[in-house]
């Protein structure tokens, strides 16, 4: 009898579980009628992750349905902005996109860029800066700059993070709008800015370009020193550090950005409840409350903006990577 | 001193207390599940610390942490399936113990030597944080290299088989290692064109399947073996205090090898339990029984995976420096929280890192009676039929690796490597080199190429710098002991003859 019960449930359990997938074909009425998957393509814990949780549970708040976040890892990223881009353009599988996507294919590594997603909105930039050690005899950006242009190639090091990611890509580009070669100043691959600026207080490098944020607790420490960041405005959050435009007249600026995208052919109706949704996310409190306490940079870019925001931000790159030899083909 | 009350105040606060009590318990599920480690159970919890206050949050990640780590040992002694990479350096030891009938005396070694080696990590953070902090920051990649070399070396210790068969298991882990993008080159190896080996090859998958599927594979080859009798599984505790008073000198090595690897950012509690491991073996009065199921080398690693744990919280949370992967996580948490770290936090925020303290002090006090709890629950395992509980441990296989990245590949990894694993050990090559050589590799590629690049490709910083230079020493004299140890005997030998 028990058994019966069980197996009763069980049919049960799984009719239900079939239900919402026949809903949208059924009826195009509401939208979300049944709870989304949200897919981070790098791992549980990290920066993007955490992002991706606040905004997915404001969105259930916002939208009224389960926002649920799922962490696709592996391939470096590839799998999971595959699983994004390969997803049912219903509205029930979004995803956080992060620069990669526009760095992933002019290495050869992927077919997949922008233009193999609907982009809803984009939520987050990081700026590269350039720290230096704090007992550094370089002052200010200036004299950091000069210093390079007079040194030999391969004199000064510098990291970050590992050989042709976004931070080794903000240095060559850098390097690029001083007229001077991409590897001027040689690369030191890292696994992320963390051990990056360990090595740079431990002496073993002179230069590391991530972001301010990711340097921030070495620059508390009196361990670092941040001489310039790479953005149009300086970050209210860090006010001191002024930006490579107002010293050395380079405007070269291409940050770490994180998006919200969906699977391309997502109907137009969607996108836009979507991108209005993650609208009055990005501008809550909550929201707020969170990348000022990580010390995030919050760049708002609506569908277009976004798309457009992702059509420079590959220029510049794949400008960059074959700069450095990095890019394939 | 009023700061000291007010952290009292704070932990004492009941949403902190019901935390701890909550995350203690998740912790030693989750730790005690093939598959799932410490560091993934910390990721699950970051959601949960959005709706929770400061203290609290941070209570969480440090008594799941810790809890896990403990947890891993329980189904790496019962059923030779190692819950975290950390208990790896050691399980065919317990399961050995396990074998002889001495679950308990294992199990419980586990538990009071983690509470232990917790404990003493604490007070290392509470006392040396400035000093330990120093010395990790003059950690550069040439030590870095050294270290992890040293690691690798552990291998031929730790193995019961041929020096020989250890260090070719090693250096296929090193092969496996080779796999993806990973690498300092950023150029994908050995990918044949799979999208998902460009992230290479995650240890979690490849351990739990040398170790858990292929213990199926060969349990499936022989008869079920007579149960074992039926008795009651004897006090957990009694016994450990004799062990104490016995390993008290290992404990103690165990526990500052731990302190001193932890707070090497990087390094981490997997490395720490191998170099206990095999530092305890070395140093042994009776090396001939590691491996029969003895326990000096358990209390040792032991002592040092929980120790290190608590000192890796050192670089983080005066620098931000992640000492772990679990640290990296507490980071981000203890960012959002609005408590950043750096020397501020010990002198702005003091009543806050003294609630730390005591937060680390309470989960490895609260983790006694909650394992011995666990283990009691667990050793139900021994009496089950085997039938009933390998389709389990397949099940909780394929679910844990499925669950390190929602990937598919990777359950597919565990079947692979868990005919890899039977094949190795029907031939005598130890398994748990192989997992050394994927755990170190990177460590060791990464390191020495970025050394070599820093130095424009000269080698001789690699000796002069002086922490470099003494690790240095100690590799080489780890290589060449054995070597010098075999030709010196087989000189003696050759002597009476003449």
């Amino acid at each position: 009898m028990t058994n019966f019960t069980r197996r009763g449930t069980l049919a049960a359990g799984a009719l239900a579980g079939l239900a919402p997938l026949a809903r949208p074909a059924l009826g195009q009425g509401r939208y979300p009628a049944r709870p989304v998957q949200v897919i981070v393509p790098w791992g549980a814990g990290g920066g993007t992750d955490a992002t991706a949780r606040i905004v997915a549970s404001l969105l259930e708040k916002e939208m009224g349905q389960p926002f649920n976040v799922v962490n696709r890892t592996g391939g470096s990223g590839v799998v999971g902005h595959s699983a994004i881009a390969q997803g049912a353009p219903d509205g029930y599988t979004i995803g956080m996109i992060t620069v990669e996507i526009c760095m992933m294919h002019w290495q050869g590594l992927t077919e997949l860029k922008r233009t193999s997603y609907t982009p809803l909105a984009l939520m987050n930039e990081d700026p590269p800066g350039v720290q230096v050690n704090a007992s550094s005899p370089y002052r200010d950006i200036k004299a950091l700059a000069d210093a390079i242009k007079a040194s030999r190639p391969g004199q000064f090091k510098a990291s970050g993070t590992g050989q042709g990611g976004i931070w080794h890509l903000a240095l060559a580009g850098w390097l690029g709008a001083m007229g001077l070669r991409a590897d001027h100043v040689r690369w030191v691959p890292s696994n992320g800015a963390a051990p990056a600026m360990q090595d740079l207080a431990a002496g073993g490098i002179d230069i590391v370009t991530c972001s301010v944020p990711e340097a921030r607790a070495i620059i508390e420490a009196g361990r670092a020193r941040s001489l310039a960041i790479m953005a149009p405005q300086r970050n209210p959050q860090f006010a001191s550090v002024p930006t490579l435009n107002e010293t050395l007249g380079i405007n070269y600026s291409v940050g770490a950005w994180r998006g919200i995208a969906a699977p391309l052919n997502l109907p137009a109706p969607i996108a836009q409840q979507l991108t209005a949704a993650l609208q009055k996310v990005w501008n809550s409190q909550e929201f707020k409350d969170f990348m000022n306490a990580r010390g995030f940079g919050m760049v708002w870019g609506d569908a277009a903006g976004f798309a457009s925001h992702m059509e420079r931000t590959d220029a510049t790159l794949g400008a960059a990577m074959r700069e450095a030899g990095l890019a394939r083909g | 001193m009023t700061a000291f009350l007010e952290a009292i105040r704070l932990v004492a606060a009941p949403d902190v207390l019901i935390a701890i009590m909550a995350s203690a318990v998740y912790g030693l599920v989750v730790g005690s599940l093939p598959g799932l480690s410490a560091t993934m159970a910390t990721a699950l919890l970051v959601p949960v610390t959005f709706y929770l206050s400061p203290i609290a949050a941070i209570a969480t990640i440090i008594t799941a942490s810790a809890m896990a780590i403990f947890s891993g040992d329980i189904p790496g002694a019962l059923m030779r399936i190692p819950g975290t990479p950390a208990s790896a350096a050691y399980t065919d030891e317990a399961y050995a113990m396990t074998r002889k009938g001495q679950a308990e005396l294992a199990l419980g070694a586990g538990l009071w030597f983690s509470a232990i080696g917790g404990i003493v990590g604490t007070l290392s953070l509470i006392l040396m944080a400035p000093m330990l902090a120093e010395m990790a920051l003059s950690f550069s990649t040439f030590e870095y290299f050294w270290l992890a070399f040293l690691g690798l070396m552990c291998a031929t210790l730790v193995a019961r088989s041929s020096p020989i068969k250890a260090i070719a298991a090693m250096l296929l882990g090193l092969l496996f290692a080779c796999v993806g993008i990973e690498n300092p080159g950023g150029v994908p190896r050995f990918t044949f064109g799979v999208t998902d080996l460009l992230g290479g090859i995650e240890p979690i998958p490849a351990l739990v399947g040398v170790f858990a599927v292929s213990e199926v594979m060969r349990a499936m080859m022989t008869p079920e073996p007579p149960p074992l009798p039926r008795r009651r599984f004897g006090s957990i505790l009694a016994g450990q205090w004799a062990l104490t008073k016995k390993y008290q000198w290992p404990m103690w090595r165990g526990n500052i090898v731990g302190i001193i690897i932890g707070v090497l950012p990087g390094a981490g509690a997997d490395m720490a339990a191998w170099v206990s491991y095999a530092t305890a073996k070395r140093f042994s009065k009776e090396p001939e029984k590691f491996g029969t199921g003895h326990p000096e080398g358990l209390v040792e690693a032991g002592a040092s995976n929980n120790a290190s744990l608590a000192s890796g919280w050192v670089p983080s949370l005066l620098f931000g420096i992640p000492g772990d992967t679990i640290t990296a996580i507490a980071i981000g948490v203890l960012y959002m929280k609005g408590l950043n770290p750096g020397p501020t936090l010990f002198t702005e925020r003091a009543s806050s890192m003294y609630a730390l303290y005591i937060i680390f002090v309470l989960a490895n006090i609260i983790m006694i009676p909650l394992g011995i709890l666990m283990i009691r629950m667990a050793s139900l395992v021994l009496r089950a039929p085997r039938s009933a509980v390998m389709p389990v441990i397949m099940l909780l296989c394929a679910v844990g690796a499925f669950a390190t990245g929602n990937n598919l590949f990777s359950v597919m990894l565990v079947g692979l490597f868990g005919i890899i694993g039977f094949v190795m050990e029907r031939n005598g090559y130890p398994v748990a080199a192989l997992v050394l050589g994927i755990v170190m590799g990177t460590m060791v590629e990464q390191n020495f190429v970025t050394s070599l690049i820093k130095s424009d490709g000269d080698v001789l910083p690699f000796f002069e710098r002086p922490v470099s230079s003494v690790l240095a020493a100690m590799t080489i004299a780890a290589l060449l002991w054995p070597a010098a140890v075999w030709t010196l005997r087989r000189l003696r030998r050759a002597e009476p003859a003449r």
